[in-house]
């Protein structure tokens, strides 16, 4: 028995009926508790079945001509989809390398210079609405201008459709990650005698990289899943791309290609497809995890 | 502290002057005419009430609040008769000639040693020789060498909150300023590490001018030469502590250190 309880019973004696309540009150916290477990459990289902069905439908063929060799002809077997592999690191590392210096400077202005300039507030503005803008349209747009203007599919093209498409979330995710840095750092640096510069590059930027990175992360995790805006843009190529300005291959135009194929073994290496992808994702993801968790 | 113990008073009585000095927060005036000198190597204290413009005041000294949006002031603040205002002031150079410490300690999330060097760095000292000299020196003038000598080079975020304080002082002196603005450096403090900060400031006056933001009276009397009394953006008194607490001119300034209100 409770201690207090057992020296003062009368303190907890019912008086005015109000165990009654008091039982409805705990009742209710556990019950919340519960649903709360219960639909957190709830939310792991779909990804882990995610994991297990493409482990399953992934592995029997994955082997390291896959990462080596082309696409087989309509029919074949044997091959793999290294041209895709590379594809979709090249397409994502040139989005990355067109929309990370622009979002991540564009966060620096909007929260270290200008917070209540109106060049600052439409651009936040303009942000927000561009990450609610269908994948799909930045295809069309890196359609309109580069494929249009240049006369063709290109890696180009599809690393400019993947930098429309990250570029809001490396943007929004960097600005809170510099509003998160203390204010009384930054007066700390400015007490000192450091200039906005200084205390941008020596302060405030070493503190929120860790939080940047994962924006950029997420950023490189959806541009790598997304097939609308490469299928405009970079089509797809059976063959090892030779230069940045023609048609290239990619694992998400890939998967989309070969799943609707009606030979399974194509089907099968689409299934092996997605299994790279998302390990390549989660690979990425985890690196720099562990990289920028180690710097801060 | 009485004259008697320190001699004669060691600097220029008009080190840091302010002038006619209003201020404004966008339209709000915080500041009303302010007039004031400070001496050079003594300790003056500024006391009032929450809201009375103490700090903002003192946030002039370096300009501070320039980092806010929407601020305007009338009047003058000089150091040694030179305007910080005027144009050919640096603020960045004004900010190293006057260092502030803060209300709640703020290391930067790097090593003590790093910290304290930051100013050096800012400023384009990278030779080893001169940081390392000037992190054993700052270190000793804030009273924090033998707690720290051994972990220089570990997080100043390890440090209990009055050694971070005392960083942050130290910090501030690697600079080797001339005024050291110290907003309410004790509040976040327990009575031991108050205590420590206190001798502190005891033993930099003998080099630095000091001005401290306190609300707690006690302070006021135990550490500074000099005492003024805002009330509402306005300066209502301002002479030596020990007359300011024993024999006060005003009777606002009377009400509010016996406590009668604030």
């Amino acid at each position: 028995m409770d201690p207090i309880a057992s020296h003062a019973p009368d303190f907890f004696r019912d008086e005015k009926g109000e165990s009654a309540k008091l039982m409805g009150r705990s009742l209710r916290n556990r019950a919340l508790s519960t649903l709360c477990v219960a639909l957190s459990l709830l939310t792991l289902i779909p990804l882990l079945s995610i994991i297990v069905l493409l482990l399953q439908k992934g592995l029997p063929l994955l082997s390291w001509r896959i990462f080596t060799e082309l696409p087989p002809a309509a029919g074949m077997v044997g091959g793999g989809f290294g041209n895709a592999i590379r594809g979709t690191l090249v397409m994502v590392g040139l989005g990355l390398a067109m929309s990370a210096p622009i979002g991540m400077l564009s966060a620096i202005y909007i929260i270290e210079y200008g917070p209540v300039t109106r060049l600052a507030q439409s651009v936040r503005i303009v942000a927000k609405l561009l990450t609610g803008i269908p994948s799909i349209i930045c295809g069309v747009f890196a359609f309109a201008i580069v494929v249009a203007t240049t006369g063709g599919f290109s890696a180009w093209a599809g690393g400019v459709a993947l930098a429309v498409l990250m570029l809001p979330t490396i943007l929004l995710t960097s600005e809170q990650a510099l509003l998160g840095v203390q204010t009384a750092y930054r007066e700390a640096s400015y007490g000192l005698g450091a200039t906005k510069f200084q205390t941008i590059v020596r302060v405030v930027l070493p503190d929120a990289l860790p939080a940047m990175m994962t924006g950029v992360m997420l950023a490189v995790a959806r541009g790598a899943g997304e097939t609308a805006p490469l299928l405009f843009t970079a089509l797809f190529s059976q063959f090892w791309a030779k230069s940045l300005s023609e048609p290239t291959a990619s694992l998400s135009v890939l998967i989309y290609n070969f799943s609707t194929y009606p030979y399974p073994h194509q089907t099968q290496m689409a299934w092996t497809a997605s299994l790279v992808l998302v390990a390549f994702v989660t690979l990425a993801n985890v690196t720099a995890q562990l990289v920028f968790s180690k710097r801060s | 502290m009485t004259d008697d113990l320190n001699g004669p008073s060691p600097g220029r009585p008009d080190f840091l002057t302010v002038r006619d000095f209003d201020f404004f927060y966008g339209k709000k005036q915080a500041l009303f005419d302010i007039n004031m000198d400070i001496p050079e190597k003594q300790v003056t204290a500024f006391i009032g009430p929450s809201g009375c413009g103490k700090s903002t005041l003192l946030r002039n000294f370096n300009r501070m609040n320039e980092l806010i949006d929407g601020i305007n002031h009338t009047g003058d603040i000089r150091l040694l008769g030179q305007s910080i205002f005027d144009k050919s002031v640096e603020v960045i150079a004004l900010r190293r000639r006057i260092g502030i410490v803060f209300q709640k300690s703020n290391p930067f999330p790097k090593s003590i040693y790093e910290n304290i060097v930051y100013g050096l760095r800012i400023s384009g000292e990278n030779r080893k020789s001169v940081l390392d000299e000037a992190v054993e020196r700052s270190l000793r003038g804030a009273a924090l060498w033998d707690e720290a000598k051994d972990r220089l080079h570990e997080s100043a975020l390890g440090l209990s909150g009055g050694q971070m304080q005392r960083l942050c002082i130290a910090r501030a002196i690697a600079n080797q300023p001339k005024v050291l603005l110290m907003d309410e450096p004790c509040s976040a403090l327990d009575p031991i590490a108050t205590v420590k900060v206190e001798e502190l400031i005891h033993e930099l006056k003998q080099e630095f001018t000091i001005v401290i933001v306190t609300h707690n009276m006690q302070q006021a009397t135990r550490c500074s030469d000099r005492t003024a009394f805002f009330y509402l953006g306005k300066l209502i008194e301002y002479a030596e502590t020990q007359k300011i607490f024993s024999n006060p001119a005003q009777k606002q300034t009377e009400d509010y250190i016996t406590g009668r209100f604030g």
